[in-house]
């Protein structure tokens, strides 16, 4: 067919260039790709990005330690508290702050369900983009439960603020642990039930099965991080190797994936609904009694310095370099390693190549939040 | 004159009109099913359970404005929404609904042909809608959607070919004849044609899991990315209009038509107190709820993957059961 189009005088050249984005259906926010086609197979694209960009690190640098708490929600907002909980550490590790113990095992379990809520996000539309629409809905019937439960902590349901310096700002409130408890439990019914939809379904397979493969060596020339990283078969999760919060205290095992394809990093992330649940569980089992706020001085201030920290958000190794010059009570210069950023580096690479069709599936494999590659 | 002009006149107008009834109605079941299969509750505002829906939709797209793009073929993108429902309108004609002479337009002795061919014009519609509306992704949309549908020709009139030498007629009415006759549905004696055409029946009315042509997801809704208003409707009908087809084809190919189950059996008789229209439309319904349900379920083939099926798969299929059923018809 592509002999056809080609010959059709408004198209004067053998290659279709088309543009996907900024607004397209299955860019998952504001991403443009800039395809350049033959029939159908993509021979080169170019990733634009910066159309949502508001100048976070800059703001950043304008407000004082706390309010920038609120800021860093709005970065990857389909999972703000692990934004928080990453910006949080990383001043304490500045100031050289205490955290009561109980405070990390509640930052543990909002950073999972938080985990959880970006997976489900992630699933529906990874699942809609190659056509199955029923994951959607399931998902975020999931997604919904956590956000309540979010809700019921810190009286938000996407940009929670739900951390501050030195420990968190409530203890949860009675009896939330049950409800958490009851997720827990529906969950386990639940990942099965995508299980079933998706994982050995032929289509499904032959979507996802080699497709978008990348090797160990070039995701890690890329820098790519998180589940498309593990996906081929690299360990390297920031909860293991960097313990934070409590994840030190905790048991879990990290899923690796075998041929780095787009089928791996599906297996990889549902995996990892099951890893959240169990740490979710065995944190609840270990809460330890005691103040959720550390000693933290009145007017924070860190000393001159420059520290970066690392987490694992639910898209990968989510950094905060931070510079204090000692004087002012805001950063000198704040700069954030967006995990979505980092994997976005790998769309150009993947693509190529592959079908109209399959690009979609691509961006969807990466998890990419624009609010966080633009910042 | 009665005979021949006012009373076929009449059954015309009230089948379209039926037909275009069922059409906007089915979209409400569609939205409905899909609805419950997403623990969802689906149109629920406009009338009782959102049963008037159905009617709410119409009259919003005909009160929409009709843009024509500027760099549009004015007068193909006006035909193409026509050329893509009238096919489908057309071909209810010779589709009998049941046995007696009151349900059926007309009885042509090469009523399956009919079919075939005419519902084949319906994708000039799409080819026409994307190469005229002068942008690229409908344009890419209606390449897919040409090459889809002819593919899918090929592997369901072979296979029909199967079913016609078992019933040794083109008929419409003379197969469900067949059926009685023979005292056992053709979905038994030719289970593979079945799903062959139940297959491929998906595939050429666009819909889940081969909605190419329309992916919403890659091609941000296809060929008819440019359509607005009631033509944006009428791709819509014609799409419609085309499963009930597809679902009647079906129906009356394999399983009987408006025949009661085990149509010879004397004593069950007493289903004969249902009418047969019921029947047809009981066995309709299935069907138009599976491809619904299928909908719902499955994710999309890609291009390629989807023109692998057809040719290396359907179609090789086809024609073996072809050669199976000549065979077996010489020998027995």
């Amino acid at each position: 067919m592509t002999g056809q189009a080609a010959a059709a005088p408004i198209f004067d050249t053998d290659e279709l260039v088309i543009n996907m984005g900024p607004q397209h259906p299955s860019t998952h926010g504001v991403l443009r790709v800039v395809l350049r086609l033959d029939g159908e197979r993509v021979v080169d694209a170019d990733v634009v990005i910066g159309y949502i960009h508001r100048g976070i690190e800059k703001l950043c640098e304008n407000r004082d330690w706390t309010q920038i708490i609120l800021l860093t929600d709005r970065m990857d907002y389909v999972a703000a508290a692990t934004n928080n909980l990453g910006y949080c550490e990383t001043v304490e590790k500045l100031m050289e702050i205490e955290v009561p113990r109980r405070a990390r095992y509640i930052r543990t379990i909002l950073a999972e369900l938080q985990r959880i809520a970006s997976h489900c996000l992630w699933l529906g539309t990874h699942a809609m983009d190659i056509g199955a629409m029923t994951v959607f809905l399931y998902a975020f019937r999931e997604r919904e439960l956590i956000l309540d439960l979010f809700e019921e902590y810190c009286g938000a349901r996407l940009t929670y603020n739900s951390m501050r310096i030195g420990g968190l700002p409530l203890d949860i409130p009675t009896g939330w642990d049950v409800k958490v408890r009851e997720f827990c439990k529906v969950m386990d019914e639940k990942v099965p039930e995508y299980e079933e939809l998706l994982t050995n379904n032929r289509i499904w397979l032959e979507r996802t099965r080699d497709i978008g493969v990348i090797s160990a060596e070039d995701a890690i020339g890329l820098g790519l991080c998180g589940p498309p990283l593990r996906g081929s078969g690299v360990y390297r999760d920031v909860r293991k190797d960097e313990p934070y919060a409590a994840y030190d205290e905790l048991e879990f095992d990290v899923p690796l994936g075998t041929r780095g394809d787009t089928y791996d990093r599906y297996l990889i992330r549902l995996e990892e609904f099951r890893q959240s649940i169990r740490l979710i569980r065995q944190a609840l089992d270990g809460l330890p009694e005691g103040p959720v706020m550390g000693k933290v001085p009145r007017l924070i201030k860190p000393k001159a310095g420059e520290t970066y920290h690392a987490i694992e958000s639910p898209k990968g190794e989510l950094g905060y370099f931070i510079v204090s010059d000692g004087r002012a009570t805001n950063p000198y210069r704040m700069r954030v390693r967006p995990p979505s950023f980092c994997n976005l580096q790998g769309l150009r690479p993947l693509v190529v190549g592959h079908l109209v069709a399959d690009v979609v599936a691509l961006i969807g494999t990466i998890d990419i939040v624009l609010g966080e590659v633009d910042r | 004159m009665l005979d021949t002009i006012v009373i076929p006149l009449l059954k015309i107008l009230v089948l379209l009109n039926a037909v275009l009834v069922a059409v906007t109605f089915m979209t409400l079941l569609e939205r409905k099913v899909i609805a419950w299969a997403q623990s969802r509750l689906g149109p629920m505002r406009v009338g009782p359970y959102g049963v008037l829906q159905a009617i709410a939709d119409p009259i919003k797209l005909i009160l929409k404005e009709d843009i024509t793009p500027a760099r549009a073929d004015r007068m193909l993108f006006t035909l193409a929404p026509i050329l893509s429902l009238v096919p489908a309108l057309v071909v209810f004609s010779v589709v009998p609904f049941g046995g007696d002479e009151l349900f059926y337009v007309t009885d042509i002795n090469v009523g399956l042909l009919f079919i075939i061919s005419v519902t084949s014009i319906g994708v000039y519609g799409i080819i026409l809608a994307g190469w005229a509306s002068n942008s690229k992704y409908p344009l890419l949309a209606s390449l897919r959607a040409s090459a889809q549908l002819i593919s899918y020709e090929i592997a369901v009139t072979m296979t029909l070919v199967s079913v016609i030498l078992t019933a040794g007629t083109l008929s419409m009415v003379g197969i469900v004849e067949a059926q009685q006759e023979s005292g056992l549905w053709f979905g038994f004696v030719q289970p593979v044609a079945f799903v062959l055409v139940l297959i491929g029946g998906l595939a050429e009315t666009n819909r889940a899991p081969f909605d190419l042509p329309e992916a919403e997801q890659e091609l941000t809704g296809g060929f008819h990315t440019e359509y607005s208003g009631m033509r944006f409707a009428l791709f819509f009908l014609a799409e419609y209009a085309n499963m009930i087809v597809i679902t009647a084809v079906v129906t009356i190919l394999f399983w009987g038509g408006w025949l009661r189950p085990f149509p010879n059996v004397e004593a069950l008789a007493f289903l004969d107190l249902v009418p047969g229209w019921i029947w047809f439309f009981g066995k309709m319904f299935v069907f138009l709820y599976l491809f619904i349900w299928i909908r719902a379920t499955l994710p999309r083939y890609r291009y390629d993957q989807l023109m692998r099926l057809g040719w290396k798969v359907l179609i090789p299929i086809a024609i073996a059961n072809i050669v199976v059923t000549g065979v077996f018809k010489v020998l027995l």
